[in-house]
Parts: C-alpha cells; structure tokens; sequence
C-alpha cells in the first residue's frame, strides 16, 4: 500500500528498548484500590453503591450520566470505604470524587457475568455498541473518549475503513506493543467485533517500524483475514495521533473541527480492540489496564497488568520502586503526558504509562529568547506557527494567536520540542486555550445577566403599572362612591 | 519512597538536543576553515582584525546587557554575540585599521541587536548593517584590497609587524593593493572595454577564485571552503536548503540569461558566485535565523529577492558589490513575507476554511 | 521652459496627490460611534454601584468623558479596562489593577432569618425566598455585585470566591525570566 507523509513531526528517542522485550506482569490486587468517578471524556459518573456495601469483581460501581459519560466497575471483590473528594489524576492537583474499595482478597467475580457469547457477529450492531458502553471502555490511547458514542456516530456516518492504531509513537510506551506481541489473536478477534458494529469493509492495522516482534505477530495473526491488513508505518512523532495517522494511510486530511467519521474513517486504539474483545466474548467490563513502567529513575522498567483504581506507589515497587529520586514523575509519556506530584492518585483508564525521569533525562534548559530559527514551524504537524502565536500570547494577544489557528494545534509537543530556545510552547497554547474558553464563558455569564436584569426591570414596571392601574381604580371607585353618596344626600336635600 | 514537589509545568518533557549556544557553536565550527585560510592568505593583520572585532563585539554585548539589567552569563554563553563579531570581521578588508574593526563590531552589536531589544529582537542582520555602515561612512578604508600575503611567505609581515599594520597602518599601502575583481570589472566596464577583454587582462581563473588566491575582504576569497563550511550547517541541520538555494540558483539564472544576451557587457554565472561575498552571504548571512523568514516558502521568496537584488547592484548600481545591500533590503520585508506566506494549517485550505467533507 | 515645466510638474504632483489623501480620507473614514452606549454594553450591567455612580449607564457617560478611569468597574476586573481603554484609545497602565477574583454569594442558613429585603434588591433576581422562608441564591444567576450583603440585616449572606474545580481549572501562563 502506498503511504503518504504529513508535514513536520520529529523523531525523539524512543527508549522503547527499556521494556519492548519484557513480558508483561501481573499486578496482585492491592489491598485499596481508588475509582475516581470521571476517567473518560464528558459527564462524570454517578455511584450506584453505598459506603460500607460489599461488592463482587465486575460489579457497576458508577452508571453512566448523559450521551457522553461511561461507568465505573469494580476491579475485584470487597468492601466501598468511602465516596468522596480525593487527589485527581491530573496536573491541576485538584481533588475529584472517588470510591474507595478495600480488596477483600478473594478475587470473587459477580455471577451474572458468567454466560459467554458464542458468535458476537450474530448479534445486532447497536447492540455490541451497546454492550461496549456498559462496559466502560474508553479509547485506551490516553484519549479516553467513549467507545461505545464513537461506535454509534460511526454505524450512522457509513464508515469505509476502520484503523487500528498500533502507533504508540509516545517514547518509552510500549504496552500497545507488548500487548500485540503476547495477544495478537484477541486484539484481532476485537476488530472483527468492531468492524462489525461499525458495518466497515476493512481494516488497518497501522504499526510504526520500530516494533518488529509485533508486526511480525500480528502480521502472521492476520494472514488469513481478507478484510485485515497489517501496514508498517514510518516512526514519527506524532504517527499516533489520529488525523495524522489518517493522513499517512489514506492521504486524506480530517476537515477542520471535523471527525474522521466525516471521511469515512473510525480510528481505535490496539487497547481498545482488545477490551471490546474482552467484554464481547467474556463480558468483562474495562477493570484493568497494562501500563508501560518506565524511566532512567526505575530500576526494574516493565509493562504490568494493572486493575484500574491500583495507586501508583504499588505500581511503582511491583517494578522494584525507584533507582534514583526521579526530577520528574509523569502520566503518559514524555511527549503528551502530565506531570504528577502525588505517589498516591491511582492508574485510570487513560493511564498509558508511569514514567519517571532523571534531570539527565529531561534535557530541559532554562527558556530564552526566541530566535525565530523556524523549527517550530518546520515541525508542527497541523501547519502552524508556533512561534508567532507564543509571541502574540505572551502578550496576551489571545484572539490573535486563534486567528492563526489555536483552535487547530493539538497539544502534540513537537514545537516545544524542537525549539532550541526551549520556550513552553505547549504551555502557551494551554494557557491561552483555557483563558479564551473562560474568557467565552464570561462573556455568555455577563449575557444572560443582562438578559436577567432587563427581565428584572420589565417585571417591576409592570408591577408599578399595576399598582398605578389599581390605585386609579380605587380612586375611581372611592369618587364613585362619593358622587353616589352625594346624589343620595342631595335627594335627600331635596326630598 | 518519595517525589519532590514541583510546579506543574505543561508537556513535553523531553527534548531535543537543540539549544541556542550549540547552534552558534555550529556556525562558528562552519565558519572555522574559511577563516584559517584568511588568515593564512592575509597574515597576522587580519588575525588581529580578528581578535578585535570579537573582543568588541563580546564587551559591547556584556556592557548593554548589564545596563539592560538582563543576566549577562547566560545571554553572552549563547556565541551569538561572537557570531555576529567574527561575521563583521570576515567582510572587513584584511589589512584595515584597528578602529573600523572596533566600531563594526559595536555597531553591530549596539545599534544592529541590543537597541532592538537583543538577541531575537533585532530586524536587521547586525553584521551586515555594520559593513553597509562602514561601506558608507569609511568608503576608502573599507575598499582597500590588500593582495594576498601567505603567512610563512617572504613578502608576509611577522606578528610584530602585524601589530603595526593593524594599530598603526601601512605606508603606501595602495602598493600593493589592488581593486577587488568586482570593482576592477565595473569601473573597466564604464571605460568601454568588455568583459573577455577585462578579465582577460586581469588574469582571471575561476580556479584561483573557488580556491581564495585572490585579494578580497576577509574570507570571501575563498569559495571552496566557505561552500564546505555551508554543507557542513546544512548536514547539521543548523540552516535548511531553500534560502541558500534560491539566491544562488537566482544569480546563476540572471547572469546566465544576461551573460547569453551580451557576453561583452555581463559577467557570466561562474563568476557571480565565487566572487565577492556571495557564498558567505548565501550560507552564513542571508541564513541568519532572526532575520529571515520561518516558513519555507517564505525562505524560498526572501532568498530569490536576495539573488535578485545582488545581481542588480552589482550589473546596474553604482556598488562594485550588492550583497549587504540585498540582504538589508530583504530583512526589512523578512515580517511581510512572515504574515503572508504562512503554511497551509492542517484539514484547512490555503484561505483558512475548513476542508470540505468527502460526502 | 525648464522653470515653467518643473513648476507644472510640482503642481501636477500636488494636485494628483492632494486628490488621492482627499479620496482616502472619503474611502477610509471611520465612522464615529455613539461611544456612551458602547461602554454601555461593556459594562456588567448589574447596576452594583460599586464604581460609586448611580448605575452603569451613569458610569458609562463617566468613563467616555473622562471623569472616571477605565478601571474604575471591579466587577469588570483587568479585562474590562483593557477593552474599555482600546475603546477609547488609552494607553493604561495594568499592573496597578488587582485582578478581584470573582465571587459568589451564599446565604448561611444558620442566621438568615427570612427578612425578604434580599431578593428585593438583587439586580438579577438570583435570591429566591418569600418571608419568614429561609433565602437561596441561584449560582448561576448570581454575578456577585454585593447588593443583597448591604442589606442583610443578619450578615447571613457574604460573598465567597467560586472555587476552582477539575472543570474549571485552566494552565497557568508560563513563567519567564527574560
């Protein structure tokens, strides 16, 4: 197949070799496990249990709140301690609402999902979609969309192909390769589901070259498959992002502000595949994960098999705790991950990897200067011109920098960085995000309270017409009344 | 087993080996060959040229840098300032007096970059609107040609001598200069002769010109090395191919087009660019990062003007040599270029809206 | 003859110049807007009175004249005198205006005791509650103008900064040192 290329991109180190060989192990469930309430992308879940209830493995823990929201299972048996604000996975810090499981250590799985599916592709398509969102599963690449809403989109907009995403250009992750090393059948047996749910004619399972063990896996996994076909991308940052993988396979560009759906494409991650595979065949909700530990800061670097809601700290000494202090803990990997402070927020969904980093390894420089060298122009992969928006940014110039395409910039990092200056593009292009939605939503505030205060007046005029209008009433009947009064003494006058 | 508490600072937290002070490293390693054979074909004179105008330039970097009340290590530590002062050094005329290397390099660096606001800031290539400066204001200084003399050889003056020439000057120093091939060319030009004729009795050979045995400023002579020195950056991939491409490839396709049009009144295309500052502008100046544009399309237009523009003073202007002038001219159109050719933005048109739907 | 046509030529100059600024002038003119009701519509509008003018029409007819500076709204924070001041053609000096991080006002159900001034004089009708009842503020109503904490007779009612959450939190600007 012919590839194409998308502009700019760089090729970081990809310190895959750290754990690319390593089987992945199997984490024994701590004894408490954390479930934050909202893993995924939309509206948080709202908890089914109560404090002090017991609760078996696969048990709904949160349903789902709205269109775009997943739930919450139970990654083993034992006791909810508490539901309540804790420590969120995120770089903010803050605190979100979380279920507190303590592991009774019995592993006991609830009964009613024990009954297994012959041939999912007798089943209606609606109905695997259906299936996959009770179950949770949310894209596993770190997106953490819910499947389950893309699956439906996808089976109303006729979808031609759909990708499977083996990427995984992010440095040092490898546990989609891993994963298509050790279970490449079930990852294959997961796009059969999917194709059929989303009706398509064909596969792409697209890897980067620098995963030979699994190409050769999946390649030989597939070889009987008409409708599936392995294809060997170049490794580029960032190959895994899903308009740019499009654009390598198809030499098609998502519109702006569109989905791949409006070209007749569903991307899913080689996880994802898996979990549907999982839940389809075997009705396992999304309960664990495999995560990529790694870092020049770990002694023992691996990919584990993680129940969601396992703090980090357990995952961490699992991989033989630290080598060295680490300069920098992250969740994800070095490209889009976030920096985490708190050795106690737990693996969700979403999490990738667990990195920590030396201050050799972070390579980062005090910021200078730009020097408009062009090499963050040179790399952006969407086109854009990463300095002159930074510029325009730093002089809170915001409506500036989205007139030259903020909107557009998908976070991936190649400008940051390639930029010899070292200066926190990304970090500009956040901020400026954040502050033009806040700045939008002060805006639309200060509408409807204009909207309240005009209403606010016309009530009270209103209510002074009325007065007025009753006061003129009573008055008009008091004269009455004393006209009537005075005619009746006037006849009396006159009688 | 613990973690420091740090502030959280955005993504990504990796990065490439880049930096301000490797690229300058770079272009000086690049700069480095050139220079020696300057020095080797001009003598101690011109190494004092040297020294001078770097000394300048660095001093002058760290006075305004301290009266700013901006850090002066970590700004001097990035070789830009070095750049720029070893830059103006190599356009100087070899043998010149101590005080134009000293004012080119202040310039330079006060007038051309920290008054704009330093490193980043500065419109114009710094180095460049020296040489121009000097060009205009020290016309007679700044167009002597000293004919080569080899360090080691008989006629070379040793390091004292050296001294002397730079502090104090040299007697009668027309003796043994001549005018640069360029200027010679223009002014026989005028007198009516043509060029076969002119270069003829110049004894010309492109060979001496690629090589450097010629009298010129600094390093310009030399065209081979600075060639080396140009591939060397893009290797590094310190510059890209488009700005040294298009202005070469556009002299070469204007002398050609004029040169088969009327061999007798222009030079041909060969001769355009080994001689006089056109390799050093094409690979060193017109590639300064501040003040050319970022877009490739962008590079692509701004070294076609470069090209152009040199072509047109030196066959039509009154300057033997147009290179300064062209650079300067397309530096002051360096933020036109910038805001009208920016690259097309992913799952966008060229205009900006949103690429159609397939169905 | 040389005289006579140096003198033509100036005047041709001037003239075909003086057309061209005069046509400029038509083509470019910028049309000169009521500048009262535009700082107007800028303004909040909740009519708090804490710019120390009856209301925001009359604070408006201030800022265009000059009598009040564009920073003068705190409601209205760093944003809105940086909008105000481009209006105007000012060049302000920001550094001095403390951003007031916005507010919200919360009733304290332990002292209020259902005096019903409160949701007389909310400008947005955020206070819900008849006499005797116990009050409420409507969050997303409120604008935090401080009208109903004036008149609470028991202090009940104070203004609280709106926390940050996991949706509202947003990524710093970085920090530079150059």
């Amino acid at each position: 197949m012919k590839l194409f290329r998308f502009h700019g991109g760089v090729h970081p180190n990809d310190h895959k070799r750290l754990t690319a060989s390593k089987p992945i192990s199997l984490l024994p469930i701590p004894q408490r496990l954390y479930l934050p309430l909202q893993q995924h992308i939309g509206a948080p879940a709202e908890p089914v249990v109560n404090i002090g209830e017991t609760v078996l493995k696969g048990q709904l823990l949160a349903h789902s709140q709205g269109h775009i929201s997943a739930p919450v299972h139970a990654p083993t048996s034992g006791t909810i301690l508490d539901i309540g604000p804790l420590t969120a996975p995120h770089p903010s810090g803050l605190p979100i609402r979380t279920v507190t499981l303590e592991s009774d250590g019995t592993d006991q799985w609830t009964p009613a999902l024990e009954e297994a599916i012959r041939d999912p592709l007798i089943l209606d398509p609606e109905e695997i979609s259906n299936r996959v969102g009770t179950a949770g599963i949310v894209g596993m690449g770190g997106a953490t969309f819910p499947s389950a809403v893309k699956l439906k989109l996808s089976l109303k907009r006729k979808i031609h192909t759909l990708i499977i995403n083996g990427g995984e250009c992010e440095p040092y992750l490898t546990c989609d390769d891993r994963l298509m090393q050790e279970r490449p059948a079930q990852i294959a047996d997961g796009i059969r589901i999917i194709l059929h749910a989303v009706q398509a004619e064909r596969a792409i399972i697209a890897i980067e070259n620098n995963k030979p063990a699994a190409i050769v896996a999946m390649k030989a996994t597939c070889a009987h498959l008409a409708d599936t076909q392995v294809i060997v991308v170049p490794a580029q940052y960032p190959m895994g992002s899903e308009k740019h993988l499009i654009q390598t396979l198809l030499g098609q560009e998502v519109p702006a502000g569109g989905l791949g759906a409006d070209i007749g494409v569903l991307v899913h991650n080689v996880g994802t595949a898996y979990a549907v595979h999982r839940t389809i065949r075997y009705h396992i909700p999304l309960i664990s994960r495999i995560v990529t530990v790694s870092g020049d800061a770990i002694r023992n670097p691996q990919n584990v098999e993680v129940p969601i809601g396992t703090p980090l700290s357990d995952v961490i000494q699992h991989c033989g705790g630290f080598k060295t202090t680490p300069a920098r803990l992250l969740m994800g990997g070095p490209m889009m991950g976030n920096m985490i402070n708190n050795l106690n927020i737990p693996v969700v969904k979403g999490t990738s990897g667990i990195v920590a980093l030396t201050s050799q390894a972070l390579t980062q420089q005090l910021p200078k200067p730009c020097i408009r060298c062009g090499r963050c122009v040179d790399s952006c992969p969407c086109g854009l011109v990463p300095l002159e928006m930074a510029a325009h940014i730093r002089k809170d110039n915001l409506e500036k920098a989205a007139e030259l395409g903020l909107v557009d910039c998908v976070a991936c990092g190649c400008c940051s960085y390639s930029c010899p200056a070292h200066i926190p593009l990304v970090q500009y292009f956040n901020y400026a995000k954040g502050a033009l939605f806040n700045r939008q939503q002060t805006k639309h505030r200060s509408e409807e309270t204009r909207k309240l205060i005009e209403q606010r007046k016309s009530r009270l005029a209103k209510e002074e017409e009325a007065k007025k209008l009753a006061a003129l009433k009573r008055k008009a009947e008091k004269d009455a009344q004393k006209k009537s009064l005075k005619s009746q003494a006037d006849e009396e006058v006159t009688s | 087993m613990n973690i420091a508490m740090l502030p959280t600072v955005s993504g990504p937290h990796t990065h490439s080996t880049a930096s301000v002070s490797s690229i300058m490293g770079n272009v000086i390693l690049a700069l480095l060959p050139a220079t020696a054979f300057g020095v080797y074909l001009f003598g101690w004179p011109a190494f004092n040229l040297l020294i001078i105008t770097l000394l300048t330039s660095v001093v002058g970097e760290a006075i305004c840098l301290r009266i700013m009340h901006k850090p002066i290590w970590p700004f001097l530590g990035d070789g830009s300032a070095v750049v720029t002062g070893w830059l103006v050094a190599l356009t100087l005329p070899p043998w010149a007096p101590w005080w134009i290397a000293v004012i080119g390099g202040l310039f330079a660096i006060v007038i051309g970059k920290q008054l704009f606001g330093g490193i980043g800031q500065n419109p114009f290539n710094p180095a460049m609107l020296a040489r121009v400066m000097l060009l205009i204001a020290f016309p007679l200084e700044m167009t002597i040609w000293v004919n080569p003399h080899p360090l080691f050889s008989p006629n070379s003056p040793t390091f004292i001598e050296g001294l002397y020439i730079t502090f104090w000057g040299v007697e009668n120093i027309e003796a043994i200069s001549s005018a640069s091939l360029l200027g010679h060319l223009k002014t026989q030009l005028i007198l009516g002769h043509t060029v076969p004729e002119i270069l003829a009795a110049s004894n010309y050979s492109p060979l001496d010109s690629l090589i450097g045995f010629t009298n010129g400023s600094f390093v310009e002579t030399s065209g081979l090395l600075l060639l080396l020195g140009g591939l060397y950056l893009l290797a590094r991939k310190i510059i890209t191919w488009h700005i040294p491409f298009s202005m070469l490839a556009t002299v070469i396709l204007l002398a050609t087009i004029f040169n088969e049009y009327n061999p007798d009144r222009y030079v041909n295309a060969l001769f355009h660019v080994l001689n006089g500052g056109a390799l050093l502008a094409a690979f060193f100046i017109a590639t300064d990062l501040v003040t050319s544009p970022a877009t490739s399309l962008g590079k692509i237009i701004f070294g076609i003007g470069c090209g152009a523009i040199e072509y047109i003073i030196r066959t039509w202007g009154s300057f033997p040599e147009g290179v300064g002038f062209a650079v300067l001219l397309m530096n002051a159109l360096t933020p036109l270029i910038d805001h009208y050719l920016r690259p097309r933005i992913y799952g966008r048109t060229w205009s900006g809206q949103p690429l159609e739907d397939e169905k | 003859m040389m005289n006579l046509s140096a003198v033509a030529a100036m005047t041709l100059l001037g003239l075909s110049l003086g057309l061209l600024l005069g046509y400029a002038a038509r083509f470019f003119k910028v049309e000169t807007n009521p500048i009262v009701e535009e700082i107007e519509l800028l303004l909040p509008g909740t009519q708090c009175g804490q710019c120390g003018y009856p209301g925001c029409a009359a604070a408006a007819v201030a800022i265009a004249n000059g009598d009040a500076p564009v920073t003068a709204c705190p409601p209205g924070g760093r944003d809105l005198a940086k909008e105000l001041a481009a209006k105007l053609n000012l060049v302000i000096d920001l550094s001095g205006v403390v951003e007031k991080a916005p507010t919200l006002a919360r009733v304290n159900e332990q002292l209020c005791i259902g005096c019903a001034r409160c949701p007389k004089v909310c400008p947005t009708d955020a206070i819900i509650g008849a006499s005797k009842q116990l009050h409420a503020v409507i969050r997303d109503a409120c604008t935090g103008c401080g009208q109903c904490v004036a008149i609470c007779p028991t202090e009940s009612l104070q203004l609280y900064p709106i926390e940050t959450t996991l949706r509202t939190w947003q990524w710093p600007k970085p920090l530079i040192a150059h």
